[in-house]
């Protein structure tokens, strides 16, 4: 276990320095945008990760309210509360971009913007209910929020397949063209990406099992000391 | 501000973002070892 994280931690350090590497320097310069459009391979990759975790959240949610499984409700905070990282990176990246190219920060009443930012207070919301709330039906509420809340992902996914908007077309898939090699270059960064969030992922749920054993335990000695 | 200094802020407003959870994950860590290991004695 401990060597597979190990493992895990050096290849996810030298995937991102390789991805590093393709993004600033390998990966051909845009036309248009010039370097700054260099932001594409941090910002696009966190997009996808933040995805595909809240799908896994999705998924885990499912299974908790079928077969009330502890992994799973755990499995499912954690790929929320690393799915927020990453939505964070997608919210701080697009404005640093925007400003640049479109010459403002944020475009308000943009259907991909908007669904973005909603998507990012939802999976907030739903870890400040995890937090905050402390009763045994916790995991059950949250597990309906979580469903509700990914609702939120194919609508920004496919918004901009389907509205105008000021942000740009998709680059893969509907009817987008990208340059081979920075198609290369997304995916390799998209690859270093999920490795840190499947590293992310990994500490986050050994500490909430470790925590829960510890409440567990604090339980047990207030009722040990309770009945003395 | 030159672009460069755009595509900067952003790389390293992304590596400050996941640096700073980190930072949390093992804080977080630490005091629940700490915990664990007053528990056992």
């Amino acid at each position: 276990m401990r060597r597979g994280f190990t493992l895990l931690a050096l290849a996810t350090a030298l995937l991102l320095s390789f991805a590093l590497y393709e993004a600033l320097i390998a990966a051909p310069t845009e036309q248009t945008m010039g370097d700054v459009q260099r932001i594409f391979y941090y910002h696009v990759p966190s997009a996808w990760t933040a995805f595909v975790l809240f799908l896994i959240n999705f998924v885990s949610s499912i299974v908790y309210l079928i077969r009330r499984n502890p992994k799973a409700d755990i499995l499912a905070l954690v790929s929320a509360e690393v799915g927020v990282v990453f939505c964070t990176v997608v919210i701080v990246t697009g404005p640093i971009w925007a400003r640049p190219v479109w010459g403002i920060w944020w475009a308000p009443g943009d259907i991909r913007l908007t669904t973005t930012l909603v998507l990012w207070l939802i999976y907030i919301s739903y870890l400040i209910l995890r937090r905050m709330s402390t009763g045994g039906r916790t995991p059950v509420i949250a597990a309906v929020v979580a469903i509700f809340g990914a609702l939120d992902v194919p609508l920004v996914y496919f918004s901009i397949w389907f509205f105008r908007t000021q942000h740009p077309s998709p680059v893969i898939g509907g009817g987008g063209s990208l340059d081979p090699r920075m198609a290369h270059v997304l995916l390799i960064n998209w690859a270093a990406f999920l490795c840190l969030a499947w590293l992310l992922s990994w500490v986050r749920y050994e500490l909430e099992v470790a925590k829960r054993r510890v409440d567990e335990a604090q339980a047990m000695e207030s009722l040990q000391e309770s009945s003395r | 501000m030159n672009s460069m200094h755009y595509l900067y802020a952003a790389y390293i407003a992304t590596w400050l973002i996941h640096g700073s959870y980190l930072t949390i994950l093992v804080r977080k860590y630490a005091r629940v070892r700490r915990e664990m290991e007053r528990l056992r004695k």
